[in-house]
């Protein structure tokens, strides 16, 4: 296992550095680093000494991707390509184009964004299977049916209305939990309830209907007549042996988001006004921060890989045949 | 076992009387049919029930908690199978662990009413811990996180707002008189222009600004002045700077400036505001006014190039992070006189020099913490200036959190000043002079959070928990309807709230410019400059700005008549005000000259009827904007119309923000649409947008139209080295009729700030130009307090209804659920077993 965890960790170097080509690729095609300086010197009054040495301070003042003033390797690392992603895979992410320590925010932002992601994800990963469960041993009754036809309304409605009819119905109208906002500690609590069950909700839809097609499929196959023609009670045949055996692909679309939850969500943190990495996110693009968005997107796609790694060791762990090599 | 259970059972009189023949008949139930997996269920109190089960000693009663509402449904699954092989510990231990899940449950939900309650009666919606209840806090919310809190580079509104309130530069405007009036902050008086020329001779006040070689602004400060306590001033008992040579071990528990555990303070002098103007020529440091700056005061861009050289060297020796004291290096316009006094020495006359000393740019910054914030280690920690402001202000930044909250308390060591005790006739009459002459600030505590979406915000404003809002387009309607005679006011719901609107106009111009180097808009040879100056004219008769007003800014707005806002020197009401080009005084109002006046001129622009009188072609112009959504079509295709009354075919070239300022900036761009608001109240501030060396192409300056007419640079520089007098007006009306006449701008609006306050909010009154306000407003904590508890009283029935719904559709359930597990596994109206094969695979 550990020959195969080495080899995959040494596949997602390429791979990152794709992504960071990528990213700064598109980056640069509708910002140029004068911009860049334009944005973070303001409107009024900038000077072009002020932008050049804007520049200077920060590294824009290089070719983006090739130095044709330099020669051998310096034509490739004395380019800004080069010095802002050579750093990103020794974890400096240095500073945001204002000034600020971009670990330091990544780091007491990761808190906010896990307070709703992981609630949101453990919480819609026990209701949805436990729905689908139960729809499944309501099949091809007036349950199931409607029970399908409420997830696909559900799967239908944006995301941004979950939220603003949620602050309108919960906090406006019923004045059960505030609007928006975040506290630390045991205070957080209240804040988290709204945007917890509007996660939990919004994504009941898709998942109960995905959860409820594995189990499905697993309900044809031969352990499950043998361990009714046991004797066994239904849920038990549910809940035992039809749950275990759809854990691989239930693992599958759960554990790689589990390294996402860190990132937290762009329209809920805004909206619900927590100051999360999805917040940090989205102002960064507002106002072209190249230096988050590039770490944000390096330590998002890093994230994934970590999470794609542990999904494939999960499945040793419910599957015993399974051997990673 | 089962019988001894019973006879203990039946020994147990305590037990009521229900609860023993049901314990009885399950008990009988076993005997008959030993075998029986059928669980069964009872509902009982949780305490008799345990009660019953500890006298009865019963070790096959497995209980387990249920979905429960505030009773407790408990079920009794005496399966054999289940105990038979257990031990009578086994299911001790279980009941013991069910217990505690119990308990757990219970405290958990406990904890969640707790804290939703916030423990002691405070509203459920409530943001704000319930300690906070009727203290003098005021409450707003921001959008934008700030990027700058350091005086040197602060130049945002939003930024401002938190900086005006810490530090104290010089100079300040009077609260509540208009026009805007300077008065002292910190300093002791109004410093007076000392003008010199260039034999060093003092001239007199009405000297003509060619002989001003020199003006020199001598500043005393109010002795006394302490700056908030902060960890650059803490000193130990040997009298050393405490904090000034941290070492990473000093560091390794310090994540925020409020980790240091000593703070100290000291008094004002003059240095620190020579410091602080030497801070603007900082090689690190980017102010946005060291460029304007360095034409004015002496010897700054040498300054400037002495301080970079200096950097440069020190880098050499010492690597990047070594601090560059500004005291070794002495600035040749700026000196201190005294401990209370200092001198800035600025190059000719520039009468608007007194309105910078009343901006956060000129405020005081002490050495100490420039040193102590220059230590290695603390940036990355983002304890800079630039995070942490030291000041003498009213306020004192004690959190910094710009992603949540940004929260100012009073200034211990505030110098103290009084409520203004003169005013504007009609201030009187608002109540704004009842607090004249009490000491200021009157809030204890300014608590603003970050709301980045407008409907939370909107919201929590209705629920009473910011002060004030702001007047989204979403909400107009919701809280501003228009009287009879045509004046904005709250609606009945805001009225019934006791929401009040407070409105004023803008010291800012939002215009439609024409590119002059544009050889359709603007002309290369003087008959097509003539041509194109008629043509721009026909359009901007033809724009219906008091239209555009109407439908796209729910009427917040004014229409300009040339680039000089109301309130600012120059700018003239009524008929004389009035643009004479574009309009008529009609019945003692302004009116748009008809669409056929705009049509006669674009045919003696060479254009009649819109077609090109040369070619025949229809007249096509294109109007550069930055990239919108689909909210903006609508007035987009607005802005089409409009040409069309003229038969003109407007293009739209939507573009992002980077591309449009690039368009401008290289003079590629036709007509576009742009904005500016007033630094200060002087027409100079929005006259100079038109002059002619400022303009975008070639000198990147502020004059995007590239404008530029002899005549009216040559007034421009007359004028702006003149005090406010007669003469100076009579400049400013002819430079403005030159523009008139020449049209560079569609003039455009000046939009109306609308503001609601709640009726605790006292002593507002809109000021543009002030920011340092919040120590004149005072809050009525007590009253706040009571209206939020009226308004958000929490509404239970939804949970109630909820969990009765939950309940009533659970039960066809479980008695589906139970006719499924009691069943056989072939019954007749079961399906066939080929069937159940069937049943599985189905999605």
């Amino acid at each position: 296992m550990l020959n195969y965890i080495v080899r995959r960790v040494l596949y997602a170097i390429p791979i990152l550095i794709g992504v960071n080509l990528i990213t700064f690729t598109l980056f640069f095609v509708v910002n140029s680093p004068d911009d860049m300086a334009r944005m973070q010197l303001g409107i009024k009054r900038v000077t072009p000494e002020a932008i050049t040495k804007w520049k200077q301070e920060r590294g824009y003042d290089k070719p983006l991707m090739f130095n044709d003033t330099e020669e051998g390797y310096a034509q490739f690392t004395h380019t800004i390509f080069f010095e802002k992603s050579a750093a990103m895979f020794a974890f400096r992410f240095g500073r945001a184009d204002d000034g600020r320590d971009i670990a330091h925010e990544i780091k007491t932002r990761m808190v906010p964004s896990l307070a709703i992601a992981l609630p949101v994800f453990l919480l819609g990963l026990g209701v949805y299977i436990v729905f689908a469960l139960i729809m499944v041993f309501f099949r091809a009754t007036y349950v199931d049916f409607w029970g399908v036809v409420l997830c696909v309304a559900l799967m239908s409605i944006s995301g941004l209305f979950y939220i603003i009819g949620g602050q309108f119905l919960i906090s406006k109208l019923w004045h059960l939990v505030p609007i928006s906002g975040y506290g630390s500690g045991p205070d957080a609590a209240k804040f988290l309830v709204l945007p917890v069950i509007i996660g939990v909700v919004s994504g009941a839809g898709a998942s109960i209907r995905w959860y409820r097609t594995i189990f499905l499929e697993e309900m044809g196959k031969d352990y499950v007549r043998t361990a009714r023609a046991k004797g066994l009670p239904e849920s038990i045949v549910l809940f035992r042996h039809v749950l275990r055996n759809a854990m691989i692909p239930i693992l599958t679309g759960a554990v790689v988001v589990i390294p996402l939850l860190f990132l937290g969500s762009f329209i809920a943190e805004s909206f619900f006004g927590i100051p999360g990495l999805g917040s940090y996110t989205i102002d960064a693009i507002n106002s072209q921060d190249f230096a988050v968005v590039r770490a944000m997107v390096f330590l998002g796609s890093l994230l994934y890989i970590v999470g794609l790694l542990l999904t494939d060791i999960s499945y040793t762990l419910v599957d015993p045949r399974i051997r990673l090599e | 076992m089962k019988l001894q259970c019973r006879e203990r059972l039946n020994r147990s009189r305590s037990l009521p009387a229900g609860v023993r023949r049901r314990l009885g008949a399950m008990v009988l139930r076993e005997r008959r049919d030993p075998d029986s997996s059928i669980p069964f269920a009872m509902s009982l109190q949780r305490q008799v029930l345990s009660k019953a089960v500890s006298q009865a000693g019963c070790d096959k009663i497995v209980y387990l908690l249920r979905h429960t509402d505030w009773g407790l449904r408990l079920s009794v699954c005496p399966s054999r199978a289940s105990v038979k092989n257990r031990s009578p510990s086994y299911l001790a231990n279980n009941a013991c662990a069910r217990g505690f899940i119990r308990r757990s449950l219970k405290f958990l939900l406990a904890s969640l009413v707790a804290l939703i309650c916030g423990c002691s009666g405070n509203s459920w919606n409530n943001p704000y811990p319930a300690s906070d209840a009727e203290k003098n806090i005021l409450y707003s919310a921001f959008a934008e996180r700030p990027k700058h809190l350091d005086p040197v580079q602060s130049y945002s509104s939003n930024e401002i707002l938190l900086t005006a309130q810490i530090y104290e530069p010089p100079l300040q405007y009077h609260y509540l008189k208009r026009p805007y009036t300077l008065i002292p902050s910190a300093a002791a008086k109004l410093p007076v222009a000392q003008y010199f020329d260039k034999k060093e001779m003092r001239l007199h006040e009405g000297a003509d600004a060619a002989q001003i070689a020199y003006t020199i602004y001598e500043i005393s400060i109010k002795p006394g002045i302490r700056y908030q306590p902060h960890a650059a001033f803490a000193r130990n008992e040997q009298g050393d700077l405490l904090y000034h040579d941290l070492t990473p071990k000093d560091l390794s528990d310090i994540y925020k400036l409020s980790d240091f555990r000593h703070t100290g303070f000291r008094e004002l002098t003059a240095d620190d505001y020579v410091f602080q103007i030497k801070r603007l020529a900082h090689p690190k440091l980017h102010s946005p006014i060291f460029g304007l700056m360095s034409d004015y005061i002496v010897g700054l861009k040498e300054y400037s190039m002495t301080l970079q050289t200096a950097v440069v060297a020190q880098f050499k020796g010492q690597g990047g992070d070594a601090y560059l004291d500004l005291n070794s290096y002495p600035l040749e316009g700026v000196e201190t006189v005294d401990r209370y006094t200092y001198r800035i020495k600025i190059k000719g006359k520039y009468p608007q020099f007194m309105y910078w000393l009343a901006m956060p740019f000129f405020a005081p910054i002490p050495w100490e913490a420039d040193r102590f914030y220059s230590q290695k280690g603390l940036a990355e920690k983002n304890i800079t200036l630039d995070w942490y402001p030291v000041g003498t202000g009213p306020y004192m930044l004690t959190e910094n959190d710009p992603n949540r909250a940004m929260i100012l308390e009073k200034n211990p060591n505030f110098h103290g000043e009084a409520y203004p005790s003169e005013g504007m006739p009609e201030d009187l009459q608002a109540g704004l002079l009842v607090d004249a002459g009490k000491p200021m600030p009157f809030i204890d505590k300014v608590i603003s959070t970050r709301d980045k979406e407008s409907i939370p915000r909107w919201n929590k404003f209705l629920q009473g928990y910011y002060d004030a809002s702001g007047i989204g387009s979403d909400s107009f309607d919701q809280a501003v309807q228009l009287t009879g005679q045509g004046e904005a006011t709250v609606t009945e719901a805001m009225k019934e709230q006791g929401i009040r609107l407070e409105t004023a106009v803008a010291t800012s111009t939002n215009y439609m410019g024409f590119n002059m180097l544009d050889p359709v808009v603007g002309g290369v040879s003087k008959r097509e400059r003539e041509a194109a100056r008629k043509l721009r004219q026909a359009i901007s008769i033809a724009v219906d700005y008091e239209e555009y007003i109407s439908i796209f800014a729910n009427g917040r707005g004014v229409p300009a008549h040339g680039p000089i806002p109301p309130g600012i020197a120059g700018h003239r009401d009524g008929e004389e005000g009035i643009n004479p080009l574009i309009y008529d005084w009609v019945n003692g109002r302004a009116q748009r000259k008809p669409i056929k006046a705009a049509r006669a001129l674009l045919a003696e622009a060479g254009y009649p009827n819109g077609m090109d009188a040369k070619t025949g072609a229809p007249l096509v112009l294109y109007f550069d904007v930055t990239a919108r959504g689909v909210d903006d079509k609508s007035s987009l295709d607005w802005m089409r119309k409009q040409f069309q009354k003229l038969n003109i075919q407007l293009v739209v070239r939507s573009t992002d923000y980077n591309r449009f300022q690039d368009k401008i900036r290289k003079g590629n761009a036709q007509i576009f649409e742009w904005g500016w608001n007033a630094d200060y109240p002087d027409p100079e501030n929005f006259l100079f947008l038109l002059h002619g060396p400022q303009q975008k192409v070639g000198n990147e300056g502020e004059n995007a139209a590239n404008y530029s007419e002899p005549e009216y640079n040559q007034l421009f520089d007359q004028m702006k080295n003149m005090e406010n007098s007669a003469e100076r007006n009579k400049i400013i009306d002819r430079m403005v009729n030159i523009l008139r006449h020449d049209a560079p701008w569609l003039w455009g609006y000046h939009p109306k700030d609308y503001a609601l306050y709640h009726a605790w909010y006292g002593n507002v009154k809109a000021n543009r130009l002030s920011h340092n306000n919040i120590k004149y407003f005072r809050i009525d904590a007590g009253l706040r307090e009571q209206k939020r508890r009226e308004w958000n009283e929490p509404v239970l029935w939804p949970i109630v209804g909820g969990l009765i719904v939950l309940v009533m559709s659970l039960v066809p359930a479980l008695v589906v659920y139970r006719g499924r597990e009691r069943g056989t596994g072939i019954r007749g109206k079961e399906p066939k077993l080929a069937d159940q094969g069937s049943r599985g695979g189905i999605a």
